[in-house]
């Protein structure tokens, strides 16, 4: 249990995660690459067509994954932002940093495609609804975060500053899932969870599960090249920098 | 206590009396833009009516977001935010007094001009009254929520346009209720629910918003 604990403070510092993510790198990436091509082999070729919504339905097997990918990337910079304002480490909010260009990325995907999702289906491109209400929210509250880290130049204040926005907007996120929520809703219920299960046929449930750990495993390897190069641009001062290998060359 | 947040409500009110043309343009921005919207659409009372709830909404909101740059700047610039801060009084108190100070300045004479306008847009009484209500319970949550954006964005470039990115998302909820009250009653379905929600929401607010503003100012103010 001590060793444990010692083991991850050890990787709490910049000098130390920095390998270990390059290290990291080319296995999230590999993952990633075999697990999107068997997920869009999955979902392209395999899976049966919808009877109702026809061939159009496969957007899903991006869709989904990437709406759920949009709103967990938000919790765990929360986490980070929690930690980093809790315990002052700096690799915390170097992670919620490196983060946030994915988590918007994904919060785009996930309304761009349900908009090509909905012209055929719902014959329109947007509605005010709640879900896709809750959702452009998220991706205001990913593009502050943003604007707001960029524009303090004091990188100590920046983590904090912006560990803050994270935090307000956690609270805020239930709030404005309900009150949007009351609004008539046009999107259709999840057909996955974990009570009742999947109501939809298992081949489509695989193929979206792939898809959901291919792009778990994709944020993976681009966050971790993104953090690389947060923790190369913020420690460029530092000793352990300009001993490495790739500075030197 | 109660005596640090009379003194800090005090003196920012007379600071406001001091420079009247603050609270003014303020004011005048919410008139203006509300009556921007009839030249606009046309000045067909029903569509008026019915679009009334959202114009005044909206432009509350805008007009509070736009004075919230001058709730902690100007003592920020001169330096008194800092000394406030280092006292050894409760900063969760003195966040509390300068918003209250600011909603009444910038605020509540919204609330109170908005059944004026709302002649204007051909609304009833019943409507006029709902809509003053929930300025009433929803404009200070605007003021306590903005005041985090406010706090964040303290000294930073291009910190206007800032407060705005960051400050709108997080108003949508008392948005959403705020004129969904007016609306219900509007439809004559009754507005009590959503101005329940609008009280829990300022509620909430009273309670969390100084917390995040406090950190926030101590942060900026390092």
């Amino acid at each position: 249990m001590k060793k444990g604990l010692i083991h991850w403070f050890k990787y709490a510092s910049p000098a130390s995660f920095y390998p270990l993510a390059g290290r990291i790198i080319p296995w999230a990436a590999v993952i990633a690459v075999l697990l999107f091509a068997v997920g869009l082999y999955m979902s392209l070729f395999v899976a049966p067509m919808d009877y109702k919504q026809g061939e159009g339905y496969r957007i899903i097997f991006i869709h989904v994954p990437a709406a759920w990918m949009s709103m967990f990337i938000y919790v765990v910079m929360v986490f980070w932002a929690i930690i980093g304002l809790a315990v002052n480490t700096r690799l915390s909010a170097m992670m919620a940093q490196a983060l946030a260009p994915t988590g918007a990325m994904f919060t785009f995907l996930a309304l761009w495609t349900g908009a090509f999702w909905g012209k055929p289906m719902w014959g329109t491109w947007w509605v005010w609804d709640a879900r896709l209400t809750s959702e452009l929210i998220l991706l205001f509250l990913y593009i502050g975060y943003i604007a707001l880290r960029g524009s303090i130049d004091d990188n100590r204040r920046a983590d904090r500053a912006s560990g803050i926005l994270l935090l307000v907007g956690a609270v805020n996120i239930p709030i404005i899932h309900y009150s949007v929520k009351w609004w008539n809703t046009l999107h259709q219920g999840s057909s996955v969870s974990f009570q009742q299960g999947s109501s939809m046929s298992s081949i489509m449930l695989y193929g979206m599960l792939i898809m959901a750990l291919a792009c778990w495993a994709y944020t993976i390897a681009v966050v971790m090249v993104r953090v690389r190069s947060v923790i190369l641009q913020r420690e460029k001062d530092t000793k352990w920098v300009k001993n490495l290998a790739e500075i030197q060359s | 206590m109660f005596e640090l947040f009379r003194v800090i409500v005090q003196r920012d009110l007379l600071l406001a009396m001091r420079r009247r043309s603050d609270i003014l343009s303020t004011l005048f921005f919410f008139v203006i833009v509300i009556s921007l919207f009839p030249l606009g659409i046309g000045p067909e009372p029903s569509i008026l009516r019915e679009i009334a709830p959202g114009i005044f909404w909206v432009a509350a909101l805008l007009a509070s977001m736009l004075a919230l740059e001058r709730l902690f700047a100007v003592d920020y610039v001169d330096g008194s935010l800092e000394q406030m801060l280092l006292s050894p009084q409760p900063v969760f108190i003195l966040v509390m007094g300068k918003v209250l100070a600011h909603w009444l300045v910038t605020g509540l004479p919204l609330v109170i001009l908005s059944p004026l306008l709302g002649i204007q847009y051909d609304l009833s009484n019943e409507v006029l009254s709902a809509l003053l209500l929930s300025l009433l319970l929803g404009t200070p949550a605007l003021s306590l929520i903005g005041s985090i954006g406010a706090a964040l964005t303290l000294g930073i470039r291009g910190g206007g346009v800032l407060v705005s990115l960051l400050v709108l998302p997080l108003y949508i909820p008392v948005l959403i209720f705020g004129a969904g009250a007016v609306e219900a009653t509007v439809s004559g379905l009754g507005g009590q629910g959503h101005l329940s929600m609008l009280g829990a929401i300022l509620i909430g607010a009273l309670v969390l918003a100084p917390l995040a503003t406090s950190a926030a100012l101590r942060i900026s103010a390092e």
